[in-house]
């Protein structure tokens, strides 16, 4: 099964090579590799869930001198959705991109995008992260200016520099923690690390900068533009993926790595600043007039509910209330990836057909194009939280554990944010469904659409409905 | 001498903070780019730092091999900040 670990980062760099080399059959290399990562990511998560967490020395050179590739259930399960996600997108793109000159440059990037976040989420060691984190910022910037426009230009430019200022901070952290410790590597991280100026200053380095780039709020300045000015797919993988990225790291060290070290002050700090990005995410979002600005504020806010778990986590004593709430976030942001992911698509298809994304002009779009309202309103179901989504297993094990320790705050919170989002959804869908009636006869278009009628029902009906082995997995840890 | 460490620690301390401080206050782009490079250079020298292990002893290399990867991910970094930044000039020429 190690074998898959390789695969999830080999197969996709030899396909941006091999796209860059032969642009003619760029797509269909580029479809290929999709299918073959995910064939990977399947094993890889089979594996894990049939022999436990997984480890691979590249070379044989041990950890401390060369790269350690590794794998749990938490890992496991973020490359499966990143593989699901980014399949579905790479077959939404074979169609989007009309021009011959940006698909060309396209596929390389996005191939490379994919590599960097399979090794991140591989990696087993600070530098390495660091690197991934790097190499993921600069794919995903350089994409994000693909759209040509000058304000895409723009908003790409200020996301790479707020991304190598966050990457500054979490490299400042990570020599703090090579000169406390020696080491690198998180599995001996995790034994050696005890509370102390070094470790305190170290965490709030890397935590402020994976903040930046996971754009918790007051640090989501960048986000909406970037993420509203990217080609249709490019704003799926950025808004599911690529902050979830950064979220990932965030949560492996709190709750993992310096878990000794992390104060319940500090976590309510993270807790309040989550409560924020809900509130003020939401309110954007509804405030929003067009449908991409919407999604993308709909992307700060539910980042922040990810944010409001670490309380929790930190007030519930170990045992199965506290394994329930962190299934719990891990449910919401798998959720949160696929549902947004088929809704930037599906948006980039209105985009595209209707020629604008404003939501007071949707009138009859329900009529002009039936599957992708459909989708929409499949993803609208999964941001909302309702029933059989995955979010709603998420939300209510963050209600159930906001009850437990008695921490009401955050179920205020929770509930405003999903009155806020129920509003914004329904706000588009009633555009949608205007009065004004299409006189043309219904377009479909399967290429685009069954990507984000996929995802879309990925986050809205299977998640929630066959979601149990999630909790199962994550009880297998490195 | 321990101390000596200790001196080019505090310095790249300081010279990450000067860097900070140019990245989150100036306004001009290019400078914001510079104050990102020298916040780096600082970040970097407090590697090298690490890396001391007393005199006569060869230096820790793995601090120095973390220092070269940094450096390369920096430039390429830079490049692309300035190649966007070029492609923005041209694009309000146009305009």
């Amino acid at each position: 099964m190690t074998d898959a670990m390789i695969g999830l980062v080999a197969l996709p760099l030899t396909g941006a090579l091999a796209t860059l080399l032969l642009p003619r059959s760029a797509t269909a290399v580029a479809v290929g590799t999709g299918l073959a990562t995910t064939v990977a990511a399947g094993l890889l998560l089979f594996g894990v869930a049939t022999q436990g967490a997984l480890h691979y020395e590249i070379g044989g050179w041990n950890a401390g001198l060369g790269i350690a590739l590794r794998a749990d259930g938490l890992s496991a399960l973020l490359l499966m959705m990143t593989s699901l996600v980014v399949l579905a997108a790479s077959v939404y793109a074979s169609a989007y991109f009309s021009a011959d000159s940006t698909r060309d440059r396209f596929w390389p990037l996005w191939l490379l995008l994919w590599t960097s976040l399979n090794a991140l989420l591989l990696s087993g060691d600070l530098f390495n992260l660091y690197v991934t984190l790097e190499l993921l910022g600069l794919s995903a910037v350089a994409l994000a200016a693909l759209g040509g426009k000058r304000a895409a230009v723009a908003a790409a430019l200020r996301y790479l520099l707020v991304g190598l200022l966050g990457s500054m901070m979490f490299l400042a952290g990570v020599s703090l923690i090579y000169a406390g410790y020696g080491t690198l590597d998180l599995a001996m991280l995790r034994r050696v690390v005890e509370p102390g100026p070094i470790a305190w200053t170290a965490l709030a380095l890397m935590t402020t900068g994976l903040l930046l780039k996971t754009a918790l709020f007051p640090l989501h300045f960048w986000l909406p533009p970037a993420h509203a000015s990217a080609p249709a797919p490019v704003s799926a993988v950025l808004s599911a993926l690529v902050v979830k990225a950064a979220f990932y790291l965030v949560l492996r060290l709190w709750l993992d790595v310096f878990a000794n070290v992390v104060t319940p002050v500090a976590a309510n700090l993270l807790g309040l600043l989550g409560a924020s990005a809900v509130l003020w995410g939401s309110w954007r979002a509804l405030q929003a007039e067009r449908l991409k600005l919407l999604a993308a504020y709909s992307t700060v806010a539910q980042l922040g509910y990810l944010f409001l778990f670490f309380p929790l986590l930190l007030a519930l004593p170990p045992g199965p209330t506290r394994d329930l709430a962190a299934g719990g976030l891990v449910m919401l942001a798998l959720t949160h990836g696929f549902a947004k992911a088929g809704l930037f698509l599906a948006i980039g298809i209105i985009q595209q057909r209707c020629g604008h994304d404003t939501i007071r002009d949707l009138d009859g779009t329900a009529q002009h194009l039936p599957a992708t309202t459909f989708a929409i309103a499949l993803a609208g179901v999964a941001l909302i939280g309702l029933p059989p989504s995955g979010a709603f297993l998420g939300k209510w094990q963050l209600l159930a554990g906001a009850v437990e320790t008695g921490q009401w705050l955050w179920l205020l919170v929770t509930a405003t944010g999903s009155l806020l989002a129920t509003a914004y959804i329904f706000r588009v869908l009633g555009h949608a469904f205007g009065h004004r009636p299409y006189p043309n006869q219904p377009v479909t278009v399967a290429r685009e659409e069954w990507p984000a009628l996929l995802l879309a029902a990925m986050a809205a009906l299977v998640l929630g409905l066959a979601g149990a082995p999630v909790w199962k997995l994550l009880e297998i840890g490195i | 001498m321990m101390t000596t460490q200790v001196l080019y620690g505090l310095t790249a301390c300081v010279i990450v903070a000067l860097g900070l401080r140019g990245a989150l206050l100036h306004a001009s782009l290019l400078q914001r780019v510079v104050a990102i490079n020298v916040m780096g250079a600082g970040v970097f020298m407090l590697l090298i730092a690490v890396a001391y292990r007393g005199p006569g002893l060869p230096p820790d290399p793995l601090p120095h091999a973390l220092v070269l990867t940094g450096i390369v991910v920096a430039v390429s970094a830079t490049a692309l900040a300035l190649a966007l930044a070029r492609r923005l000039h041209a694009e309000q020429d146009n305009d």
